[in-house]
């Protein structure tokens, strides 16, 4: 069963260098992270092998969340080969992902 | 065919899914795009639902409303959806952000609503990016640091003390001269030492860079205001989800007022046989908890002889 990863400052940089990269920034407080977290779930399922699905827990990762301007939770920020090409603010439907992400392979 | 769809998993989603299908439904579907719990999710602290009692907080109060609404069959269906159809036999087409649809003899729309935008200059370019309606989920990227509350509502008061904790300070910005929020957190933001009341003033305009915001100029009574936060909070009330009734035409398909908030009467009945609305989505709905679960609970209870009486005239 294929998983998110659950990423650091040590390894961020490394996980999104290469390819298509979905990384939500969130917080386990944060009622719309927690209400998306069964969508991100399911895409990492669905994009396995394809795109990596990615979490940043902003209140442990905070030199993440600053080097990306994120000051709103669930922020999703979509990656090609590292570079930061879309940003979604707020919970959205597994099929807002989905199509961001399609429209980046 | 499905008994009935609910649209939507707050309290009132969840609660009809519980009375439906614990009162004899066998096929209830609850549509809700992601985990199940409503905006409540992002309240601070809830003082107001009954027999609950101490601090607790929006997410603590729903965690086990799921588990336990579905324990009787309810089955939760991880997507959006975008329209419902009433055809001309009586049924309902729920058509679904993935391109498919479900057909119900029944629906419980319990959409919801959704936080206004104020509707100063720069809102919509910087939320997210320092603009917010959440202060749960984002206060604690200001820790230490000044922010303004837009709004004088107890949405807004509740969630001024809720940020007081974590910030340096908190600046209410509200139009009027007096709040019309509970007396008690009236008295609760009077108290707090580091909430500053900017009265009878309107925001003009939210400014900053490509890091987020930098500050807001706001209209006084003793001329224009710059406060230098990097954080602005908006509760300035909530816009119903009603979406998913709209025909193509813009029209809806059953009855609505001026606000766009569905029409019922007591038994949550629309104007339209079998559909059904509960919840903040209904005309005068007081946008608390145990309403909207209440509300479910009734249009469930007067869902299940709809159905029943369907089924009855469709066998014959």
């Amino acid at each position: 069963m294929a998983k998110y990863i659950e990423s650091t400052s040590a390894d961020f940089d490394a996980t999104i260098a290469e390819g298509v990269s979905m990384v939500d920034f969130l917080a386990p407080w944060c009622g719309p992270c927690r209400m998306i977290a069964p969508v991100v779930e399911e895409l990492a399922e669905d994009f396995d092998g394809k795109a990596k699905i990615v979490k940043v827990n902003t209140d442990e990762e905070q030199d993440i969340a600053v080097k990306y301007g994120v000051r709103s939770i669930p922020t999703i920020i979509f990656f090609k080969d590292g570079v930061q090409v879309d940003t979604m603010v707020g919970a959205a439907s597994k099929d807002a992902f989905a199509a961001k992400i399609n429209g980046l392979l | 065919m499905l008994d009935c769809a609910i649209i939507g998993g707050g309290p009132a989603g969840l609660t009809a899914g519980l009375y439906t299908t614990r009162g004899g439904l066998a096929n209830v579907t609850m549509f809700e795009k992601g985990m199940p719990g409503g905006q409540i999710t992002g309240s601070s602290e809830i003082e107001n639902y009954p027999g609950v009692t101490g601090e607790i907080t929006g997410m603590d109060l729903m965690m086990p409303w799921p588990e336990q609404c579905q324990r009787f069959g309810l089955k939760h269906a991880m997507v959006e959806v975008m329209k419902v159809d009433h055809n001309d036999d009586g049924s309902f087409t729920i058509h679904k952000g993935d391109g498919t649809s479900e057909d119900a003899l029944s629906v419980i729309i319990a959409t919801g609503s959704t936080p206004k935008r104020a509707g100063f200059k720069g809102e919509d370019e910087l939320f997210g990016k320092g603009v917010s309606t959440c202060a749960t989920c984002d206060g604690f990227f200001y820790k230490g640091k000044e922010v303004a509350v837009i709004g004088g509502g107890d949405t807004a008061l509740e969630e001024a003390v809720y940020l007081s904790n974590i910030c340096s300070k908190v600046y209410i910005v509200h139009r009027r001269e007096t709040f019309r929020a509970a007396p008690n957190t009236i008295k609760r933001v009077m108290d707090t030492e580091n909430i500053e009341l900017i009265l009878n003033a309107t925001p003009e305009e939210v400014y900053g860079d490509k890091m987020g915001v930098n500050g807001i100029k706001i209209n006084t009574p003793e001329g224009l205001l710059d406060l230098q936060v990097p954080g602005v909070f908006t509760f300035v009330g909530m816009n119903v989800n009603n979406d998913v009734l709209k025909k193509e035409d813009g029209t809806f398909i059953c009855d609505v007022n001026e606000a766009g908030e569905v029409i019922v009467n007591l038994r949550m009945r629309t104007s339209v046989p079998g559909l059904y609305a509960a919840g903040d989505i209904r005309i005068d709905a007081p946008k608390q908890v145990v309403a909207a679960a209440g509300d479910g609970a009734v249009a469930a209870v007067n869902v299940i002889p709809y159905v029943d009486e369907v089924k009855n005239s469709r066998e014959k």
